[in-house]
């Protein structure tokens, strides 16, 4: 036979209300919302990549150590710890590392028609991952290595911000090859870098261009 | 106890970092303490940073911060949402243990995006003081208020502090408000002319908040001497806090203070019953340094005049750097102070001083620090 848990004893009895605030509506809940605004500064690098993005422009820097390119800029290259200042111009085309085809809605993105495929797209050129949506494309399609490029908002439409792209549609150019694309790419050109078969101020091989 | 010392410090402050992000600003200056000692990120045995979320006004925004360090391969990292001289703390007992004899420790703060005053807010207690927005400025002039009224300390002495600290920072490349920038306000009479801003404080009794950054490398023993020429030695270091409830407390009184210098050693105004050379507080209010003063057992022995000089030690004995009157950078004015007075003891103007940290509202959690010289 299991015990009996007692009630708290404050819950035992009703509340007592003074006399003067008798006839009160009882609080139940206290909403306190909190606000504080701030003036966002995107600092040097990200500044000089969405003034250059306002332009149909894609910038990234190049590390100073091994010439890794990075994009979008952040200034510093966040395996040593050293500033970047050197900008590379990159093209709006490149390949997908990895992605996912997303089953269910996000809240708030109506305009998100579903399934849609979220991708990491290694610009030509570039040693790390871009995000971006993938379109003009089947998801049964779509594959690690694929050659794609920008789908642009049109130009009336174009301002400093990560939206002027709409998706990336495949280019039916020849796939980069499974392990030379994203990141396995660039773990095989740090190889290379370390061997010294590759040049450290080269960058991306996985260009087709290139290869 | 292990003999544990700092070996390199680095600072950046400025009133407001107006192209760079924390990342951008934090690069030169952590490299240029890896750069002192000749060390990467990976030679470090502890790295610990001190930042809040709440002045970026970005969840992890201390992860985008550690772009500026280097973590691969990768690093034994820690961050504490507090001032960096608890970051610095956590790392210190870190090497006490014998786990590990280096450490990297760095905090920064950039006021300049929100209003600090206001942000501090959600510091206190969430459900009974935060839902009213008591802005810094308007607590600490409730303070203060007890302070004059109870007779503990009066506006010509909060005004000498205002004035000394002008003085002080004169030669301070790092501060923003000094005699250049003020230079008919170096006299506690001609401060006490000025308008109140919060009653009864004054601008010049409120810390200038501004945007900037700290790194400093200790080292444990034989690994600091070969670090750097002159080690400075943390003879005795604690940190004690307060009740969080403001009203709770005594605030005339930081009891935390005193119980922290009382278990880093010091008695009556000296350490181990040595006296030591100088000072640096942190205290954003003037009449808070006056009850730090009180707390550490100063204020008779120095015989505060109406000028606010130091008494018979002389101007440099409270705050040589100007102390945070002179340029507050949020989360980083703790570590900056033991870094100023490390800085001072290598360049041998001085070889044993008191560092001051804070955290909390009006003195809450305070942590002494005393620095030798070998």
């Amino acid at each position: 036979m299991s015990a009996k848990i007692p009630k708290p004893t404050a819950l035992a009895k009703p509340v007592q209300l003074p006399e003067r605030i008798a006839n009160v509506e009882q609080v139940r809940s206290v909403r306190t919302p909190i606000s504080l605004n701030y003036d966002f500064i995107p600092g040097q690098a990200a500044q000089a990549y969405l003034t250059a993005f306002g332009e149909k422009r894609i910038l990234g820097q190049r590390s100073p150590v091994d010439g890794a390119v990075f994009v979008p800029p952040r200034g510093v290259d966040p395996r040593f710890g050293v500033a970047t200042t050197e900008y590379v111009e990159l093209p709006d085309k490149g390949h997908i590392g990895s992605f996912c085809v997303t089953q269910v809605p996000i809240p708030g993105r109506d305009d998100l028609e579903l399934p849609y495929i979220s991708a990491w797209i290694f610009l030509d050129g570039a040693d790390i991952g871009f995000i971006g949506l993938v379109g003009e494309c089947d998801t049964a399609d779509c594959r690690i290595g694929m050659r794609v490029e920008a789908v642009w908002k049109d130009d009336d439409q174009i301002a400093q911000t990560a939206e002027n792209i709409k998706w990336w549609r495949p280019t039916g150019e020849p796939d980069v090859a499974f392990d030379q694309a994203g990141g396995r790419g660039f773990a095989a050109r740090q190889a290379a870098r370390a061997d010294g078969t590759g040049h450290a101020s080269q960058p991306n091989s996985a260009n087709p261009a290139s290869q | 106890m292990r003999d544990i010392a700092i070996v390199a410090t680095s600072m950046v402050q400025t009133l407001a970092m107006d192209t760079d992000t924390e990342v951008e600003f934090m690069v030169p200056v952590i490299s240029d303490v890896k750069r002192q000692v000749s060390m990467e990120a990976q030679d470090f045995g502890f790295i610990c940073s001190g930042s809040s979320d709440f002045l970026a006004g970005q969840a992890f925004s201390f992860v985008h911060t550690l772009d500026a360090v280097g973590a691969v391969p990768p690093i034994s990292e820690s961050h504490v949402e507090m001032d960096g001289a608890w970051a610095l703390y956590e790392a210190w007992v870190k090497l006490q243990l014998g786990e590990v004899d280096t450490a990297l420790i760095y905090s920064y703060g950039k006021t300049s995006p929100g209003s600090l005053r206001d942000v501090l807010a959600t510091q206190l207690d969430p459900y009974y003081v935060t839902p009213l927005w008591p802005d810094a400025h308007s607590l600490a002039a409730l303070a203060a208020r007890i302070g004059l009224e109870s007779g503990q300390f009066t506006a010509t002495d909060m005004a000498a502090v205002a004035a000394r600290s002008l003085r002080n920072a004169t030669d301070n490349p790092l501060a923003v408000r000094s005699a250049k920038t003020h230079p008919n306000l170096t006299t506690a009479e001609n401060i006490l002319a000025e308008a109140e801003v919060v009653p009864p404080l004054r601008e010049l009794d409120c810390a200038i908040d501004v945007d900037g950054g700290v790194a400093v490398v200790i080292a444990a023993e034989d690994e600091a001497r070969r670090l750097c020429d002159r080690p400075v030695w943390i003879r005795g270091i604690d940190h004690r806090i307060d009740a969080q409830n403001i009203g709770a407390r005594d605030l005339t009184r930081s009891e935390s203070a005193a119980k922290a210098a009382a278990q880093a050693g010091m008695a009556n105004g000296c350490f181990n019953g040595e006296k030591l050379d100088f000072i640096e507080f942190y205290a954003p209010y003037s009449y808070q340094e006056l009850i730090l003063l009180s707390e550490l057992g100063l204020i008779d022995e120095l015989g505060l005049s109406a000028d606010g000089s130091g008494g018979a030690n002389g101007d440099d004995f409270i705050n040589p750097s100007g102390g945070v009157l002179a340029g507050h950078t949020m989360m980083g004015s703790g570590l900056m102070r033991l870094a100023e007075a490390s800085q001072r003891i290598s360049q041998g103007k001085g070889d044993r001083a008191l560092a001051h940290a804070t955290s909390g509202p009006l003195l809450q959690q305070n942590l002494i620090c005393v620095l030798e010289g070998e």
